[in-house]
């Protein structure tokens, strides 16, 4: 089996240097320059694949639900209800550090039938004397329930601008899915809110598109 | 291994010995014998550089409360302290054996890209100087530790960390040529009948090492270039706000990272291989096994990384695979530590310097492998993570690993490199000196870990005041040693007893073959290995 590799390994390059000495000295260099073609074509292949991590992570998490990360709008309303089971959704809100708002949920829990849709309303305010545009970020607990989570209206899907003092009603639509597993019976649905008014407009379109 | 050489050159040391003087000669040169001592000694210089930190650091941690430093200059001696011994120190020193003894180990005239192999060298200097640079920026160097989390070092770093990004870039550029050169000569300049399994343990380790530098430097590049546009171009890789998100810095970096790590310890095992079998005078035990672990530790790296990442709150599944996949790595090293052992057993041992420590080595980095194995069990790693108990576990594998193998392949072939033998006695002192203040030094820090201690403080809770000043005075004791090691090597590169083609007894290998010291060209006639 070594000998497997090591043919393998040196399948077009098994002329040793000092053999090709007496043929000819070019010939080395060019055997030479071949295989630092091939080296720097991973290399940049290698610098390309750490960017395509990024893309690729997001639709790993996305398809398997990892890192509850919730940020898709629902297609669709739901269909049926499941009236035999309750399950119980937690709400939670953090502002980033350094933003001057108030941003709370109106109730920190609500009990829902899989498949019934809901509303909940968040209250934000603008503490200070300056116009803000804020960010609401979602991450459900545990990360896996977060595939079951659809919310078919959310301020998350928009960025929030608020004048100096002004406060507002956000609200959230949303249902659970009927086929959400027996085990998981109370679900955390938990805001960070971000100050993204230095963030340009390109980007913010970036973003919209993304979500 | 069976090498010999049938026709060994020696004419060449006497009329092809002529090169530049001066200052110039070491600038301009493209010899693999000059570069490979210019990395050395600049690795030994960011090995003292780096030490001096650490000294910082351990005299700060002496006693509980803040006397010597503020917090935000301690986490920067934490970080560059790091740094400078992953990509100064410990790289580089790998890269300078590499460039000295491939050519000579496979019988080849020089590197196989001299001149590319001189800009790799230099650039190193360049990267370091901008790196301990930007300590003097107002607002201080990079402080968000050497694995620069992200928000750390994107919304939280200081001004400067464009100058670290910009430095990391070209230890990159710097590893990624080296390790270009490494596979072009092994590849391309074998002498005649030096077929892929004679290779000596140290040229095949490098083989597979410069593979691991070339998938995941680049990979490393992309992180930092990611790290730079968060914080100064407005991109949102990291920052949740703009869609992106903190843990897949986690996940990019420890998908450089964890190979990185073998990286700086391929390479010894190569060392390790070499050493004690000439001091047991046997073959080495396994040879092929040997090839296939480093092959398979290689692969393994790249499934592991995110056991760095377990309280980051993975689903179960994830943790279990990385978990198991971890513990796996153990079966190709514990077949190599077994070789090693089974290599000494029943051989007629002798104990110098080189020898002692490869032994150390491998009862030290064993240690080290086995508080690996306890980090790699998920559910207590909760415990351990972010401990002085993880500082422990990679200092035993970098310090009495890594750097232990450095020093005893130092030993080994200094002879070759300077034509003198080492002092001897001096170089036992260095052994035991260090052998002593290493194990006061990292052995306490498992139990400071294992009470709850956390890294990168600056200031503790007391109960932890007796054991961090037990590690302070190891911690001291191992910087002194180490200048030990630099009066023997100055010694011996200005005199001594001659060095004779082979100075040890049981040495295999083209290297001991060519008169000591080494010609300034090696091999310039091919030399025919049957």
């Amino acid at each position: 089996m070594g000998d497997a590799i090591a043919r393998a390994l040196s399948q077009s390059y098994h002329t040793t240097y000092c053999e090709v000495i007496i043929m000819n000295r070019e010939q080395l260099t060019q055997q030479n320059r071949r295989l630092v073609q091939k080296l720097l074509l991973i290399i940049g292949g290698m610098f390309c694949f750490g960017f395509a991590l990024v893309p690729l992570y997001d639709v790993f998490c996305e398809f398997t639900g990892l890192n509850g990360r919730n940020t898709i709008k629902a297609e669709q309303q739901s269909q049926s209800i499941d009236s035999s089971r309750v399950v119980r959704l937690q709400l939670t809100t953090s502002v980033s550090p350094g933003m001057p708002w108030q941003f709370k949920p109106n109730q920190h829990y609500i009990d829902v039938h899989p498949g019934e849709n809901k509303v909940v309303k968040f209250s934000a305010k603008n503490l200070s004397g300056q116009a803000i545009v804020g960010q609401a970020i979602p991450s459900v607990s545990p990360g896996l329930a977060g595939l079951y989570l659809n919310k078919t209206e959310c301020f998350c899907f928009n960025q929030q601008p608020l004048a100096g003092g002004e406060s507002v009603e956000m609200g959230l639509v949303f249902f659970i899915s009927p086929d959400i597993p027996e085990h998981i019976s109370t679900l955390t649905l938990s805001y960070t809110l971000f100050n993204v008014t230095d963030v340009t407009e390109a980007e913010s379109h970036n973003l919209q598109a993304a979500l | 291994m069976n090498t010999a050489t049938t026709t060994p050159e020696q004419h060449g040391a006497e009329h092809h010995d002529h090169k530049p003087k001066g200052l110039m000669r070491w600038v301009l040169t493209t010899n693999h014998k000059d570069i490979g001592s210019l990395y050395l000694g600049f690795s030994f210089l960011m090995f003292l550089i780096g030490g001096a930190m650490a000294m910082v650091i351990r005299a700060e941690l002496y006693q509980p409360g803040l006397q010597i430093v503020e917090p935000n200059f301690f986490n920067q001696m934490t970080t560059v302290h790091g740094l400078i011994m992953v990509f100064g120190a410990v790289m580089p020193a790998f890269t300078g054996l590499a460039n000295w003894l491939i050519p000579m180990m496979i019988g080849a005239p020089d590197m196989a890209l001299p001149r590319m192999n001189n800009w790799s060298f230099w650039i190193l200097p360049m990267a370091f100087s901008i790196l301990l640079a930007s300590l003097f920026m107002e607002g201080g160097g990079p402080n968000f530790g050497w694995t620069f989390y992200a928000p750390l070092s994107t919304t939280y770093s200081p001004d400067s960390t464009a100058l670290f990004v910009f430095a990391v870039h070209i230890m990159g550029i710097s590893s990624i040529l080296g390790a270009i050169n490494v596979v072009v000569t092994i590849v391309n300049m074998r002498a005649p009948g030096m077929t892929y399994m004679k290779m000596p343990l140290f040229v095949w380790t490098w083989l597979i090492t410069a593979f691991l530098l070339i998938a995941v430097m680049p990979v490393l590049a992309a992180t930092v270039t990611m790290v730079l546009t968060d914080k100064y171009f407005g991109t949102s890789f990291f920052a949740a706000a703009g869609g992106g998100d903190p843990v897949l810095f986690q996940h990019i970096f420890w998908f450089f990272g964890h190979p990185e790590v073998y990286i700086m310890i391929l390479p010894s095992f190569g060392i390790i291989s070499a050493i004690i079998p000439t001091f047991s005078r046997k073959k080495l035990f396994g040879y092929s096994s040997m090839v296939y672990a480093t092959a398979s530790i290689a692969l393994l790296s790249f499934l592991v990384w995110a056991h760095h990442m377990f309280t980051t709150g993975m689903p179960v599944a994830a943790e279990l695979f990385f978990m198991y996949c971890t513990m796996l790595i153990s079966v190709p090293t514990g077949v190599k530590v077994f070789n090693w052992v089974a290599t000494m057993w029943r051989g007629s041992l002798t104990f110098e310097v080189p020898m002692l420590f490869a032994i150390a080595f491998i009862v030290l980095f064993t240690i080290g492998g086995f508080s690996g194995l306890m980090l790699a069990i998920t559910p207590v790693d909760f415990q351990y993570h972010d401990t002085y108990f993880v500082v422990a576990h990679f200092h035993y594998v970098l310090v009495t690993g890594a750097i232990f193998s450095i020093m005893a392949a130092a030993y080994y072939w200094l002879p070759k490199w300077t034509g003198h033998m080492y002092h001897e006695g001096l170089g036992k002192l260095h052994f035991w000196a260090s052998l002593i203040s290493v194990n006061i030094l990292f052995f306490p820090m498992h139990f400071l870990g294992l009470a709850g201690m956390p890294r990168r403080v600056p200031d503790y809770a007391l109960q932890f005041a007796d054991f961090n000043q037990l590690v302070s005075i190891g911690g001291f004791a191992f910087g002194l040693s180490q200048l030990i090691f630099l009066v023997v090597v100055i010694k011996c590169a200005r005199g001594g007893k001659p060095a004779p083609a082979k100075p040890w007894e049981g040495a295999e290998g083209l290297e001991w073959e060519m008169p000591s010291p080494a010609p300034y060209h090696s091999h310039t006639t091919p030399p025919i290995v049957k």
